[in-house]
This record gives C-alpha cells, sequence and structure tokens, in this order.
C-alpha cells in the first residue's frame, strides 16, 4: 500500500517537476511546480516525517502563490497564449543534467550504504523541537538571523522609495508621504 | 479522550460539515428576511431556489480561458474546507488523530490561497483576476496572525494534536485565558472563507469579483465552499479555544454540535454587521500591530508551561 | 521504497532542475529551476534520516536548513528581479551582464 502511494508520488513529482519547463502558460507553470512541492510532502510524510511533511506542503503553497505573482508580472507570456520558447543553450544543459544524472545513479547504485544505526523516535516532531531548541540551537541562531537579514535585505532592494523620499530632505516630515496610507496612521 | 474512528468515517465528515454549513445559510437568509422586513417563514425560499437555479443553469464560457485552473481553482475550496474538517473532534472521536492535526489544519486552508488564485486567473477576465489577487493581498495580512494564533493554542497544550489540546483545556478553556489568540483566529476565519469584513476579493465594487464569471454549478460549488470553510472554522474553534466536547450533562458530541453552533451564529450574525475592508488599510495595521500581538500571545502559554 | 528509490527520485528531480536553471533565459524561470533542485535536496534529506540515522536528528535539521534556503533564496531572487526590472525593464540574464566588465 505504502509502495503504491510512494510510487504514485513520486511519478508525480517527477512529471509536474518536467511539466514546468515545457508548459507555455506561466500560471500553470507554478501551478505545476507546487503539485511537484505538494508530492514531495507526501512522500516525507510517507517517510514518517509527519511535522516536516506537512510544514514542506503549506510553506510551498504559500510560496507558490507568490511565485506565481511575480511570475506572471515578469513574464512576457503569461496565459501562454502564443508558444514560445526562451532557451538558451539547450543541448548544452540537457547534456550537463543528463550526466550529472547518470553521475548521482551510479554513485547511489554504487554506494555501500552504511546499516540503519537506531530506530525511528515515537515522535520525530519532539525529537526535531528538542535537537533545535538543544543541541542545534546554533542553527536555530543562524537560520533565524539568515531569515532576519533576508527580510531587511528584500525589503531594501525592493523598495524604491528610500527615507528621504518619504521624509523629505531633512528626514523630519511626519506623517511619512506614502502612496498608499496604511491603516496605523504612523 | 479522544479517539480516531474508523476509516469510513472520512466519508461522513463532508456531511456533517455540509449541515453545518447548511445551517449558517439558512441562518443568514433569515437574517437577511428579518432585515428586508418580510415573515421569516421565507426565509429558507432563498437558499433552496439558488441552490437549484445554479445547479441546473448553463455554465459562462470565457474567452481563451484557461479551463484547467479554473475548474480545479473552484472545486479546491470546498475540498480544502473538508479536508480541513477531518482533524476536528465531533465529541470524543475524530476522523483523523493526526499527531500535527493543528499545522494540518493551517495546511489544508492555505490551500485556499492557490484555489483563489486560480479560479480568478482562470476565467481570463479582468474583474475575476483583479478578485483573485485581491485575495492573495488580504492573505498575506491575516496568515501570520492566524498561524501565531494556531501555535497560542498549541503551545498551550504542548501538543500539535488536537486531542491534547482537547485534554488540556479540562480546567479552564483558551479563550479565556488567550483571548487575543481567540479574536485573532476568528478574524482568520472569516479570511479564509472571505465572508464578512474580508469579502473584499467578491466584492460589490468588482462585479462579484472571484465570483464575476463563475456561473451555473461551478458558482454552487464556490459559494457552498465560502460556507463549508466558514463551517470548519467554526468547528475548529471548539477544540482549539473552547474546550471541545467537555460539558456537564449531555454527552459530547451535543456539547460539541452546541458550541459550533454557538461560535458559527456569532460569526453569521456578525458578519452583516462589519463591513468589507480594503485590503490596504488594514495590511500595515496586520503587520505592525497584530503580529507582535500575537508573537506576545504565543508567550504567555510557554510562560506558563515552564512555570508549571 | 529504498533508499535508492528515493535518491533517485532525489536526484531526477535535481536534474530537471539544473535543466531548467542553466537553459532558461528569464530570471524567475532559473529560479524555478532552483527551487526544483532544492526540492530534490528535500526528499534526499528525508530519506536519509529514516534509512540511514533515524534515531539522530540532524536529517530533519538539514531540511529545516534546506526548506529556510528556499525561502530565502525565492525572497531575494524576487527582490533582485523587481530592482532589475526597475533600473532596466528586463528580466533576462543574458542582458543583466552589469557585473561583466
Amino acid at each position: 500500500m505504502t509502495t503504491a502511494v510512494f510510487w504514485v508520488l513520486a511519478l508525480l513529482a517527477a512529471a509536474s517537476g518536467f511539466m514546468v519547463f515545457r508548459f507555455n502558460s506561466m500560471a500553470r507553470v507554478t501551478i505545476s511546480l507546487m503539485v511537484s512541492f505538494l508530492a514531495s510532502g507526501g512522500l516525507l510524510v510517507l517517510l514518517g516525517l509527519g511535522y516536516l511533511g506537512v510544514v514542506v506542503i503549506l510553506m510551498m503553497v504559500m510560496e507558490m502563490v507568490i511565485m506565481a505573482v511575480f511570475m506572471i508580472a515578469y513574464m512576457m507570456n503569461p496565459a501562454g497564449l502564443m508558444p514560445m520558447a526562451m532557451f538558451h543553450n539547450k543541448r548544452g544543459s540537457l547534456a550537463i543534467a543528463v550526466v550529472t544524472f547518470a553521475l548521482l545513479a551510479a554513485g547511489i547504485f554504487l554506494t555501500p550504504w552504511p546499516h540503519r544505526s537506531g530506530a525511528p523516535p515515537r515522535d520525530a516532531t519532539r525529537q526535531l523541537g528538542t535537537a533545535l531548541m538543544g543541541s542545534q540551537m546554533l542553527t536555530m541562531i543562524t537560520l533565524g538571523f539568515t531569515l532576519l537579514a533576508t527580510m531587511v535585505g528584500a525589503v531594501v532592494l525592493a523598495t524604491q522609495r528610500g527615507r528621504y523620499d518619504r521624509f523629505g530632505d531633512d528626514l523630519k516630515r511626519r506623517p511619512p508621504s506614502d502612496p498608499v496610507r496604511g491603516g496605523v496612521g504612523r | 479522550m479522544v479517539t480516531s474512528a474508523p476509516l469510513w468515517s472520512v466519508l461522513v465528515v463532508p456531511v456533517i460539515l455540509a449541515g453545518f454549513a447548511a445551517i449558517a445559510v439558512l441562518a443568514d437568509a433569515l437574517l437577511a428576511v428579518r432585515a428586508a422586513g418580510r415573515p421569516a417563514r421565507l426565509a429558507a425560499a432563498g437558499p433552496v431556489a439558488e441552490t437549484a437555479r445554479l445547479l441546473v443553469g448553463q455554465r459562462r464560457v470565457t474567452l481563451a480561458s484557461d479551463a484547467l485552473l479554473w475548474r480545479l481553482g473552484v472545486l479546491t475550496v470546498p475540498a480544502a474546507g473538508m479536508l480541513a474538517a477531518l482533524v476536528i473532534p465531533f465529541g470524543t472521536v475524530t476522523a483523523s488523530r493526526m499527531s500535527v492535526g493543528v499545522v494540518w489544519f493551517n495546511a489544508m486552508e492555505v490551500l485556499t490561497w492557490a484555489a483563489l488564485w486560480m479560479a480568478g486567473w482562470g476565467a481570463n477576465a479582468a474583474l475575476s483576476l483583479v478578485g483573485g489577487y485581491r485575495y492573495v493581498a488580504q492573505g498575506l495580512a491575516y496568515e501570520l496572525p492566524l498561524m501565531l494564533a494556531l501555535i497560542s493554542a498549541a503551545t498551550g497544550a504542548q501538543s500539535l494534536n488536537v486531542a491534547d489540546i482537547v485534554a488540556a483545556q479540562s480546567h479552564l478553556w483558551f479563550a479565556v485565558w488567550m483571548p487575543a489568540a481567540f479574536l485573532v483566529y476568528l478574524a482568520g476565519v472569516y479570511g479564509f472563507s472571505f465572508l464578512g469584513p474580508f469579502a473584499y476579493p467578491a466584492g460589490t465594487d468588482l462585479a462579484s469579483g472571484v465570483l464575476a464569471e463563475v456561473s451555473g454549478v461551478d458558482r454552487l460549488v464556490i459559494e457552498a465552499g465560502r460556507w463549508l470553510l466558514l463551517a470548519a472554522g467554526a468547528g475548529m474553534a471548539v477544540p482549539l479555544f473552547l474546550g471541545g466536547g467537555t460539558g456537564p450533562l449531555l454527552p459530547p458530541w451535543a456539547w460539541s454540535a452546541i458550541k459550533t453552533l454557538a461560535v458559527l451564529a456569532v460569526l453569521t450574525w456578525a458578519r452583516r454587521r462589519l463591513p468589507v475592508l480594503r485590503a490596504d488599510r488594514y495590511a500595515e495595521l496586520a503587520w505592525v500591530v497584530l503580529i507582535p500581538l500575537s508573537v506576545v500571545q504565543a508567550l504567555v502559554p510557554a510562560l506558563v508551561d515552564l512555570t508549571r | 521504497m529504498t533508499l535508492q528509490l528515493f535518491l533517485l527520485l532525489a536526484a531526477g528531480l535535481f536534474a530537471i532542475g539544473l535543466y531548467g536553471a542553466l537553459s532558461q533565459q528569464s530570471i524567475v524561470m532559473i529560479m524555478m529551476g532552483l527551487e526544483l533542485m532544492l526540492n530534490g535536496v528535500t526528499v534526499g534529506a528525508g530519506a536519509f534520516w529514516h534509512y540511514l540515522a533515524p534515531a539522530s536528528a540532524s536529517g530533519q535539521v538539514i531540511l529545516v536548513a534546506v526548506v529556510v534556503a528556499m525561502s530565502v533564496e525565492m525572497a531575494i531572487g524576487f527582490a533582485v528581479v523587481t530592482a532589475i526590472f526597475r533600473a532596466r525593464e528586463v528580466d533576462m540574464t543574458d542582458m543583466a551582464a552589469d557585473l561583466k566588465r
């Protein structure tokens, strides 16, 4: 039963991943990538990682919807009403991809994988939580700071208006002049 | 003690959810009829006639519509509600006693993001597309406070399992000592079912926005989906914040039903009282006020657990 | 459902993503390829945790780090595309050769 589910999810993940680069419509491309991620989340649940699988599903649906907004905004043929081929060096990249897959597959089948060390915990979520809050606290702190830096960096890169546009040349204008007034009236 | 029901209960959950949604729709029709000054016995005629009309109505065909994404988007709205309801315990029985029930509920209601974006995009119509984008805009505002409210309830019980959350409320309901989380959760329920103050994607200024080009059976499916999501949200509020099926005298399933109907009554009544809000008016409020408030609220059960 | 099958799927997703990241012209499509590659790594990390070391949390922590890397890459990638688009009105990598001498 789990083997059947595994095959369905694995083929779905690979097929929808491949269709990402075949569809003409950008909306379908993004939804296809979302389906690939949903299948990966399902595979993680099959592996006993219930919390991480559902979190991957949750995060990826949100991220793919936001990605869809950007895809439609920046791609010139969003609805796929015209056939479009925006590639460069298609043959070269295909060759590199196939060679990479062949090398990885050779590694997968030729490596003498070690035996399983230990049994799965009763609660994988608790294992993850205890590790992140205990022995892997440094990882947690690093991830936290990375996310904070990402938030600040993304806003700085994307905003067209800086402090001087908002507060005037002497930085004394209150309230700041924004095109859309927020709800807090700052 | 919440136990898991056999596998066929997965088919019963949509029926029960549809029952609660139908009660909410009838209550809303009753309020509408009373507000118009007509006698109350005409209340049921509205929804029943509308359902019959939509069932036999013809589907509108738009030029170069993305039929696959359109139908998929419309179908996912009720599907998300039904999938989310799988972890809601009814009394002492739940269809799925998964150990990450709260995160599952969160993930299934996030599916509405994808559903409404696809439903807005698929019709290849300007107003429909704007409605779909409006839903993404309001989603960005309500989603994080809602997630933090769910995390508050889970932290209070030190578990993501809905059954453990019910068991942890045996002394005091979470709604009493985590009121901010409860209110944010109720606002989030309006948000993901795009009803009441969050009906912005289907607003009248857009000729019904996301619902503009949807007609016939599709319209019935997506409208039913909104009310199913509201019923699922109300149903989940009971084990998360209102103590589940606990209560004197009556059996647990009766208390679950009564509490769910009470939350549904409040949500349906308030829906007609609150104006529809534009997403840009509260986006800053949601990020600058509600998220810190929800984080502080999530700290409260954490500190209580540490000192216990 | 063995370790090799999961890793083969992970390698397949990685290769498809690599093909996309190398062959696409538009920056957002390249990001799609990168996301697929990280998707493959996610499945691989989960498989390693389950089949080789389930008693240790390291596999799960690697998975969390990969998922965070995915979000970070998406956020900064779209911010960069927005900045380039504002400055140049293009989103093609062939024309965004500003750092080239």
